[in-house]
């Protein structure tokens, strides 16, 4: 497969845009005109052709400059990269499972050979070689979690499980929605979840938590979650609100289409061999509402769901400020017509 | 499920009734990597009905070319053990499950104290290679009942004797619990794998000593949800599909090609709920959706996990 990558930023001007091709497979989250959070995980098989779930990791069009937006916040910031010292099996496990999913599904972009211990790791988008020792982080520019983190498009969590629940021990954060709580290394399960409305009465966490603790090696799973973005943004930290925070109160009828974004999260987890972590990838795909308009299936859809979505849900997503805005200008497209069940664009 | 298939390398009795087994990938190539501690599900295609066995793998993680089993012939027992046995020869190819570990090292703890009896020593072989690779600190207590069933006590006298004590039973050597749970650091953590009788006493005395419950690890298996074959009636289809031995009852409908929903696939979503209008057994539940109240009142299966022990199965599809 050949792939044109964007030039494009994610802040101050905000050149992002999505391809027709690219919007045609956007990963549109609403099978329904409702929605409620449930334990929507399921097997993380291999898609159609072209679909975000062909492959194991998406590599798209905004794969170059999504990188260099995460090496800018890496920049400003290295906390958004954390390890914790027992998660040094689980960073090699991180290392070869990125490289040999990438090398195997993009053979043009990427390549490994391996001799023994002995590797050499080619990233052409990115103009990298580098050769190396399996297990030896001497031999690596940076710990083994950080260098192929950075060259992945998405978040990466690193999760060790015991105690009966998940750790999150290591992460590489630089493009979460706006949680609600800085993200600690350290945190368990419930720690992490626990800000997250409505969820618990519906039993939701605790079917999540058994479920991924008994996840098997090549059998891993995914689910989708959204929110919204305004302006095409990846760095939607709290610690960077008032870079982007402000934002949400620029929104009105007129503009609602070009400012506000779906942003919806592929997250995949991955069982890996020798740590026996877990691998919690979240990788953000964001969309316009002009660009979701020329899919008017879509248009209809998302106005219904946003138009009556749980108060609670349309606060902790941080939409309330906006939301009338964007459900106005979604409206144009809504006849009422009954649209079926389904994700599909047409 | 995602399955391997292996081939039988080797065949070597060790000691007595127990048989190592040196399994190979059957295609020529490498094996995935695991931790120690994991387990293996074995397939048995024996006739009339599918076993499906775990096995800890003994051979070091870092090995990718061999896993090696040692099975224990338990005369008694499902019939399992018996068919791997007896069955199973050099060339034989099986179908195993991906490694799975339930009885993980600790990468915290601050001291590893290993106990095991009898065959349960076969997770530790794999745990020691992964603990000197790491440089963990640990020590190994192993008991045997003689000699001649000590399958592994030459191996580590090799590899680790200076970090292994060895107890033969015949001649009066026995493990004292309280007093070795006593001697150890703070920050430790307690592995059990043996005969049910020794787990239980060590896990109780660490227990009465005030150990907390997150360092006291014992072995379990994943309990494969196979049994025997049953008969679906589908009222509203007016069908009847045979559940095989090793299939799930999802399975069984998809390849009946009734049209059957589901997401997870592993009892967790909710979504193949159906509806049960009566049977002749009883509901074996292995879901984490379904209320205890809704288990117990026999009217819902999520068909992803779980089955019945029974003649026929009747639901509302
Ligand atoms: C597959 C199982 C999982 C389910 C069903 C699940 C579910 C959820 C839900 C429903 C939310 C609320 C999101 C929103 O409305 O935007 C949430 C938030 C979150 N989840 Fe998960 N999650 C899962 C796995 C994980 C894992 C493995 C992590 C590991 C770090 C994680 C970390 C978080 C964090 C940090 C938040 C934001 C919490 C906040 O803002 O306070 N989740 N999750
Ligand atoms: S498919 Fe999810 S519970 Fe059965």
């Amino acid at each position: 497969m050949s792939l044109a990558f964007k030039q494009e930023t994610f802040r101050d001007d905000y050149t992002f845009r999505n391809s027709p091709e690219a919007i045609r497979r956007f990963p549109f989250p609403f099978p329904e005109d409702q929605y409620m959070y449930s334990v929507n995980i399921e097997p993380h098989t291999a898609g159609p052709k072209g679909a975000v779930t062909e492959f194991t990791l998406d590599v798209d069009e905004h794969y170059v400059a999504e990188c260099r937006d995460k090496a800018i916040t890496l920049e400003q910031d290295p906390g958004r990269c954390a390890s914790l010292p027992h998660m040094m099996d689980a960073e090699w496990d991180f290392l070869e499972f990125t490289m040999e999913s990438l090398a195997r599904d993009y053979p043009e972009q990427f390549s490994l050979s391996k001799n023994g211990k002995a590797w050499t790791w080619i990233n052409r988008p990115l103009g990298i070689e580098q050769s190396f020792v399996f297990g030896d982080a001497a031999t690596l520019p940076m710990g083994p979690f950080e260098y192929m983190g950075r060259q992945v498009q998405g978040d990466f969590v690193l999760l060790d499980q015991r105690e009966d629940t998940l750790f999150a021990d290591a992460g590489i954060v630089t493009s979460q929605a706006d949680w609600s709580l800085a993200f600690n290394v350290g945190m368990s399960w419930n720690e992490w979840h626990g800000p997250v409305p409505q969820v618990t009465k519906l039993g939701v966490m605790d079917r999540a938590l058994k479920f991924l603790m008994s996840l098997q090696q090549a059998n891993p799973v995914r689910r989708l979650n959204w929110t919204m973005t305004i302006n095409p943004r990846l760095d939607t930290s709290p610690e960077n609100y008032p870079l982007w925070g402000g934002d949400r109160n620029k929104v009105n009828e007129q503009n609602a289409g070009e400012l506000a974004h779906l942003r919806v999260e592929l997250q995949t987890l991955f069982r890996m061999p020798r740590s026996n972590a877990i691998v919690f990838s979240i990788r953000c795909y964001l969309i316009s509402m002009q660009e979701m308009a020329t899919y008017p299936r879509w248009a209809k859809r998302f106005h219904r769901v946003l138009r009556d979505l749980h108060p609670d849900l349309v606060e902790y997503k941080g939409i309330t400020k906006y939301q009338q805005a964007v459900v106005a200008w979604l409206s144009r497209f809504d006849d009422g017509a009954d649209i079926g069940t389904g994700t599909q664009p047409e | 499920m995602s399955q391997l298939q292996v081939k039988v390398a080797s065949i070597q009795d060790v000691s007595a009734g127990v048989r190592h087994f040196t399994l190979v990938d059957a295609h020529g190539g490498e094996l995935p990597a695991f931790s120690g501690g994991s387990h293996i599900v074995v397939t048995m295609p024996a006739p009339g009905r599918t076993y499906r066995n775990a096995y800890s793998l003994l051979s070091s993680p870092e090995d990718r070319a061999h896993y090696e089993i040692a099975v224990h012939r338990q005369p008694q027992s499902r019939g399992g053990s018996i068919y791997m046995h007896e069955e199973v020869k050099v060339g034989s190819v099986l179908d195993i499950s991906y490694p799975v570990n339930l009885f993980a090292l600790s990468r915290v703890a601050k001291h590893h104290l290993l106990i095991a009896g009898g065959i349960g020593i076969t997770p530790f072989m794999a745990q020691i290679h992964d603990l000197e690779r790491l440089g963990g600190d640990y020590s190994l207590h192993y008991g045997f009942r003689s000699r001649e069933h000590a399958a592994f006590a030459d191996a580590l006298k090799g590899r680790v004797s200076q970090r292994a004590v060895c107890y033969d039973e015949s001649l009066g050597q026995r493990m004292d619990f309280d007093a070795l749970l006593r001697a150890q650091p703070l920050g430790t953590h307690v592995y059990a794998c043996g005969p049910q009788g020794m787990v239980e006493a060590l896990v109780s005395t660490a227990r009465a000593l005030g150990w907390p419950e997150h360092h006291i690890h014992s072995e379990q298996f994943l309990a494969p949800p196979v049994g025997e074959p049953f008969t679906l009636k589908l009222s509203k289809s007016e069908l009847e599909i045979t559940v095989q031995g090793d299939m799930s009852m999802l399975e069984a409908l998809e390849a009946a090609g009734v049209d059957a929903p589901s997401l997870c696939r592993g009892g967790a979503c909710g979504r193949c709920e159906l509806e049960v209008l009566g049977t002749d057994g009883e509901l074996q539940h292995h879901d984490h959706y379904l209320s205890d109240a809704d288990k117990a009142s026999g009217r819902k299966i999520m068909p992803c996990v779980s089955r019945a022990k029974c003649g026929y199965l009747e639901l509302n599809l």
